[in-house]
């Protein structure tokens, strides 16, 4: 009967809503890269969520062996990743940017196993899991019947800042009015005098800082790092990304929250070791009702 | 199935007796390598490798099937894989007594579930395109990954996240052989079928296809089934060579592996793809011999960078647009660059 009182209890269920929310978000902003370079070069990165991986590891040597204070540790971790992100997109994928698709998709994945197993190495990170350190003493507050801790809190308005810091970037600005030019249409603006090589290197460095920023807040968060911790999360906050029509933003922060909180409440309510099956379900579905995702614009083909 | 007379396609399945030096070519590679194991040149982990190269071709001409001449694009090929393996190690370990004759049931248990699986998700989910289709696949993959992750709390003999164990070895050289070379075969002569032209003028163009009739929903699932089942019975052969299975044989990077030859041999070639399952074998535990152990931890970051090399020098792959001869028709429509 007490099964009964905590399913059925509202509190259980709203937990559970700030938990999935918090998982969320770390998905939204890896979501945000996939779908931002999907956009403009139509490529799955998938080395995404290695590059997410990179940004915990430097988040992590940040925190503990320069014992920087955390908002330093998070811009450590940005920088890093943007470095990595630019590097990544002008050594492997730039060559590639007139091959055939799945050439590229190879070399991503090519690039996402070199990335888990170079940084496996022992001189590198090590391949061993590694505790994240917390810069603040965690402590939980109270809210009618639900618990919100100060990580949680951290988690929420570093992202929210995050994401409105690049609505900003893409609405408002000139480089994100031409990152929106050169995704609608590369040649059209590539005649308009838009230098499509460094937007795109702009585009690959924005979202793996980004991915840099998830990474720390996912150590915070979950404290626990080793090499292949991209793995799953990165194909996450793809599936995310797709839930909510590639290439858009907001559809990934939506499918992103969706994502997480599907997943959360799927091991509160269901069962934990089938999350990963029902979430994948859920995406199939969605595929099949609607191929192009939640925000996806349909493109017409043409003969 | 479309009226022949319209498509004729002279000379096209492959004859063995009128092929004479093919026939001398496969015994003798088959003789070599027999000779070699019983002097001992070839020791028995060795012969593993061997086998493992070819349950991977078996395995990559079915994904070769699918994507390279199909245009289907294919996340989830290590699911019917392991949908093969897992159902056929129930057999045999339930059917042990009878020997052989429960790997042959088992065998064919194996493909019977395998196209029925997915000819049920190949249906709905390839009527997407492209990175969709590729997205759902992989999504059909990771399911299946965590069912046999939790099997064993329904079938308790599939060990579940725990790995099945005692699976019977039914896999020799002799037969892996065979395999491959029934594979080659089938997978040829399907190619140059009225069957494989429709799967091909659906890679090329979908639309166009089905505006000259092509019915491109009942070739893209035949295709699809078709490849899935050659997961299937690399799978089979998977099982009963190692005679352990875990679900992290089956997980994504292990479809991954799969794509990889298939695009490094080039989409559409079947030498290609031979080539590349070998090499990537070799050179994965060539890399395991050739190292010195101070530095074998570098074996898995030099594979990824052989690859990325690959690709930026070869973006179409090491065989595309070539095939050995005997694979081969008259008027060879795949053999010509576009």
């Amino acid at each position: 009967m007490k099964i009964f009182y905590i399913i059925y209890s509202m509190s259980y269920f709203l937990q559970q809503l700030i938990n999935g929310l918090q998982l969320g978000f770390v998905y939204a902003l890896i979501a945000l890269g996939y779908t931002m370079v999907y956009g403009i070069v139509r490529l799955i990165n998938f080395a995404h969520g290695d590059v997410f991986m990179v940004g915990a590891y430097l988040g992590f040597y940040a925190l503990s062996l320069y014992h920087l204070p955390f908002p330093f540790a998070i811009l450590f971790a940005m920088t890093g990743c943007a470095v990595i992100g630019i590097t990544i997109e002008k050594m492997a994928y730039r060559p590639l940017r007139n091959a055939p698709r799945i050439s590229a998709l190879i070399t991503a994945m090519g690039v996402s196993l070199f990335l888990e197993y170079f940084t496996s190495l022992k001189f590198v990170f090590g391949p061993n899991y590694l505790a994240y350190p917390t810069p603040f003493k965690v402590c939980t507050y109270q809210i009618g019947g639900v618990c919100v801790s100060n990580v949680q809190i951290l988690v929420f308005s570093v992202a929210i800042i995050l994401l409105v810091l690049l609505q900003f970037i893409v609405q408002k600005t000139k480089t994100g009015i031409a990152m929106r030019a050169v995704s609608y249409d590369k040649d059209t603006a590539k005649l308009m005098g838009i230098n499509v090589d460094f937007i795109t290197s702009f585009t690959f460095g924005l979202g793996s800082a980004l991915a840099g920023a998830g990474g720390v807040l996912y150590g915070i968060a979950y404290p626990q790092i080793y090499p292949f911790m991209g793995i799953m999360p990165g194909l996450k906050a793809f599936v995310a990304a797709v839930l909510g029509g590639i290439g858009s933003i907001p559809g990934a922060m939506i499918g992103a929250l969706i994502m997480g909180t599907v997943e959360t409440m799927c091991s509160a309510y269901i069962s934990s070791t089938m999350r990963d099956a029902i979430a994948f379900s859920i995406l199939i579905i969605v595929l099949l009702v609607k191929p192009t995702g939640i925000m996806g614009k349909m493109e017409t083909e043409k003969v | 199935m479309m009226d022949k007379s319209q498509f004729p396609i002279p000379n096209s399945q492959i004859n063995l007796s009128k092929n004479l030096s093919t026939i001398v070519f496969i015994v003798a590679i088959f003789i070599a390598i027999t000779t070699l194991l019983s002097f001992g040149v070839l020791n028995p982990y060795w012969i593993q490798i061997i086998q493992f190269a070819g349950i991977m071709t078996i395995s990559a001409l079915g994904l070769n099937l699918i994507y390279g001449y199909t245009g289907q694009f294919s996340l989830g090929h290590a699911a019917f894989y392991g949908l093969g393996a897992y159902s056929s190690s129930l057999i045999t370990k339930t059917l042990h007594n009878l020997g052989f004759a429960s790997f042959i049931i088992g065998l064919i248990v194996a493909i019977v579930l395998v196209a029925i699986i997915a000819l049920l998700i190949g249906l709905p989910i390839l009527r997407l395109k492209s990175d969709y289709l590729g997205i759902a696949t992989l999504g059909f993959g990771i399911i299946v990954k965590v069912l046999f992750d939790n099997a064993d709390a329904v079938i308790p003999a599939m060990g579940g996240s725990r790995g099945m164990l005692g699976i019977p070895k039914f896999t020799v050289f002799p037969l892996t052989y065979l395999f491959v070379i029934a594979a080659t075969i089938v997978i040829r002569n399907f190619v140059f079928s009225d069957i494989g032209r429709a799967c091909i003028s659906i890679r090329e163009d979908d639309i166009a296809a089905e505006s000259v009739g092509v019915d491109t929903t009942k070739y893209k699932t035949m295709g699809f089934v078709f490849g899935s089942v050659f997961a299937g019975v690399a799978g089979v052969l998977y099982a009963h060579l190692y005679s352990f299975l875990h679900p992290s044989n089956f997980d994504f990077l292990k479809s991954i592996d799969v794509l990889l030859i298939v695009v490094l041999g080039g989409l559409g070639s079947i030498s290609g793809t031979i080539i590349a399952a070998i090499t990537w074998t070799f050179l994965l535990e060539g890399l395991r011999v050739i190292l010195p152990p101070q530095i074998l931890d570098w074996r898995l970051v030099i594979y990824p960078l052989v690859l990325i090399i690959v690709m930026l020098i070869r973006p179409m792959g090491i065989g595309s647009g070539m095939e050995f001869r005997f694979l081969r028709t008259q008027n060879d429509y795949t053999d010509k660059k576009k």
